[in-house]
């Protein structure tokens, strides 16, 4: 039972060339051994912070005296604040609601007066705290800053242990920092994006790799009939786990819901539908179910990380953000959360949809032309 | 049969994959009712052909007729009235045997599938084993299923890729029987296959090689037009003959047979003169015999071959 008996050197290195070279023919293979090093080299080194800065961030100034825009200038020079610009109340809100803005800071009537008379004035900082992990970093420094801030504006003081006004900070949709609200509705999508897009590239490459796609073709079943009736089953299997997942959400995790239901399964529809171009056109393109499965891993990765499910979107440079902006992971969380955690109407999704729709007909378009109407 | 109709009439077919002219100018005519063999080497575009005329593949030019349907526009309406057997078992492994005549009933539309699948499983003798896989059916099996599969909708022409590929003689047996049954009763067959006796069932062939069409007829005038004289050499010491005789003057052709030898050629008499010289001192026979459908077959293939190669 010796393994090694009559080991033949030259047999093994000729099973060793075999191998090397039917790795080289298999083009994705060989493109998949190289490029995801480099793609997780690329995320992980590169694209994820934890720390996110440059976080957009809305001012409500009601009273426009120098030590508020002093206050506004330091967070601006923090590198954690990007000021988008002065709004009054209503827009604030609806700017935090829109997930256009991390950060409403609103400067409250005699504040400067307040501050003078040594009457600590309420400095109010609310919070998109659907995603914990985004905001943490950026609200402690709020705090070091009033104290820099006015020691130097108000050398007549000895130098404060803490800022001469009361910071109140509102963590919304999320009081508590829980952030199985932010993973739990964000779990829906990348669920969502695994199977929709695996399965449907299985489902029409096994046909082929079968044979048995010849078969169906040979019969009076029109290519419309075949794709629609082979998808159809998987926009109901994804409705099946949207509906678990949001059940568990419910009932195991009380993660709250704000909104709609039925709109929020509009949007999953849609993203449904998304993810299952994106599938069919894996399927023509790829000739086998291995190939189709590993070009779902190549967009699966970077859905995963540069969409703001594992790591806070805003804490990623710009070209990460651009490429983020493509996935429609990245724009589904965002309607996600909007709607489960902010009770989003439907006047607020479009901003989000477009996008959604735009990758969708980018990809019908690819797919249809790759489509193999016929076996050639 | 003659006087019968056409199935069949198309010209100047023509089907490229890339820079590859897969089919050149295929020119085919099939009577109703005829069994017609479709043979020729691998490769040779047997199958694009087959996939054109059942309006899976649109040729790339050419016109012509397929059940009076034009080929090139009209291949919805063709496929509605063709079963089409595919040289790989085509039906679904992980559906059972009844399912599997289901989906094709439904497929074409078909009234009264329980009768229709009841009927098709009696017929072939399952009706006991209709919850079996299908994968898990023996080849014979598979390739007796997806005969019944692409009868189901009553075509008026059957298309059988290489039906009996990898089938053991018994099988194949049956199935031929049961071509000629179906034949009989009206049903027009084209079948490939590269089975001499097979070739010899049909009532008649044409021969493809490299998308080209290189004879057709009956066997008879499949072997008569190659004008070849053959003579049968048989005894003791025929090994290394072959070699010996193929580069000789007058031979074109040499095939062993076992224990006989065929060698054949255009030129009766310098033919005759060599083997005649070089057998001279061996304890080898030769009789004259008349040509096999084989010989003239791969007479055909080395001239294709001739033709492309050199």
């Amino acid at each position: 039972m010796n393994g090694f008996s009559g080991f033949s050197f030259s047999r093994w290195i000729g099973i060793l060339l075999k191998e090397f070279i039917q790795l080289k023919r298999d083009r994705l293979t060989f493109g998949m051994i190289i490029g995801i090093p480099i793609m997780q080299l690329m995320l992980f080194g590169f694209a994820i912070n934890s720390d996110p800065k440059h976080l957009p961030t809305a001012v409500v100034m009601a009273d426009p005296g120098p030590f508020a825009r002093a206050y506004v200038a330091a967070m601006r020079n923090s590198d954690y604040f990007k000021i988008v610009g002065s709004v009054n109340e209503r827009e604030a809100n609806d700017l935090l609601e829109r997930s256009k803005v991390q950060f409403v800071v609103t400067f409250p009537p005699g504040f400067n007066r307040d501050l003078v008379r040594g009457k600590p004035p309420v400095l109010l900082v609310e919070a998109d705290a659907t995603d914990p992990m985004a905001t943490g970093g950026a609200i402690s420094v709020l705090n070091h800053l009033g104290i820099d801030v006015f020691a130097q504006d108000m050398p007549g003081l000895n130098r404060p242990s803490a800022p001469p006004f009361e910071l109140r900070v509102h963590r919304r949709y999320n009081p508590e920092g829980i952030t199985a609200y932010n993973v739990v509705p964000g779990l829906l999508g990348v669920i969502l994006t695994m199977t929709m897009v695996l399965m449907t590239g299985l489902a029409m490459t096994r046909e082929r790799e079968r044979g048995t796609f010849e078969n169906l073709l040979a019969t009076p079943a029109t290519p419309v009939e075949v794709m629609t009736g082979k998808i159809v089953p998987y926009i109901l299997i994804g409705l099946i786990q949207v509906t678990l997942v949001l059940l568990a959400a419910r009932w195991v995790f009380n993660v709250p819901m704000y909104g709609n239901l039925l709109l929020l399964y509009g949007v999953v529809l849609l993203f449904i539908c998304a993810n299952l171009t994106l599938g069919i056109t894996f399927s023509s393109i790829a000739r086998n179910q291995l190939q189709a499965m590993q070009m779902t891993f190549f967009f699966f990765l970077p859905s995963m990380l540069l969409s703001g499910f594992m790591f806070p979107f805003r804490g990623m440079p710009e070209w990460a953000q651009v490429v983020g902006n493509v996935l429609p992971l990245t724009h589904f969380l965002v309607l996600v959360r909007g709607i489960m955690l902010k009770g989003n109407g439907v006047n607020m999704l479009w901003d989000q949809v477009w996008p959604i729709l735009l990758f969708m007909g980018v990809v019908l378009a690819l797919g249809l032309k790759t489509f193999r109407r016929t076996l050639d | 049969m003659d006087n019968a109709p056409l199935v069949i009439d198309v010209a100047g077919i023509n089907k490229r994959f890339g820079d590859k002219h897969v089919v050149k100018d295929l020119a085919l005519q099939v009577r109703e009712g005829e069994i017609f063999g479709f043979l020729g080497p691998n490769g040779s575009g047997k199958t694009t052909s087959i996939r054109m005329l059942c309006g899976l593949l649109t040729p790339d030019s050419g016109r012509g007729t397929c059940l009076g349907l034009d080929v090139l526009t009209e291949s919805a309406a063709i496929k509605r009235q063709v079963g089409y057997m595919t040289q790989r078992f085509s039906l679904w492994d992980d559906l059972t045997i009844a399912e599997n005549l289901d989906f094709v009933a439904r497929m074409f539309g078909m009234k009264d599938r329980s009768t229709v699948v009841d009927k098709a499983l009696d017929d072939l003798g399952l009706s006991g084993r209709r919850k079996q896989l299908a994968g898990t059916l023996s080849g014979g099996w598979k390739q007796r299923l997806s005969l019944a599969a692409c009868l189901l909708h009553h075509p008026k022409l059957l298309l059988l890729d290489e039906p009996t590929a990898g089938v053991d003689p018994k099988a194949r047996r049956d199935f031929w029987e049961e071509i000629h049954h179906l034949s009989a009763a009206g049903i027009t067959v084209l079948v490939s296959t590269h089975y001499m006796d097979e070739a010899e069932r049909c009532h008649r062939l044409a021969y493809i090689a490299y998308g080209t069409l290189m004879a057709s007829g009956t066997a008879v005038e499949v072997v008569t037009g190659q004008h070849l004289h053959t003579w049968e050499i048989t005894g003791t010491g025929l090994q290394g003959m072959g070699e010996a005789l193929r580069a000789l003057p007058g031979v074109d052709l040499v095939a062993s047979f076992g224990a006989t030898l065929h060698v054949s050629g255009k030129d009766r008499d310098a033919l005759e003169a060599t083997l005649k010289s070089r057998l001279r001192d061996t304890p080898l026979k030769m009789t004259a015999v008349p040509p096999s459908l084989e010989d003239a077959f791969i007479y055909l293939m080395q001239g294709s071959q001739d033709q492309f190669q050199g």
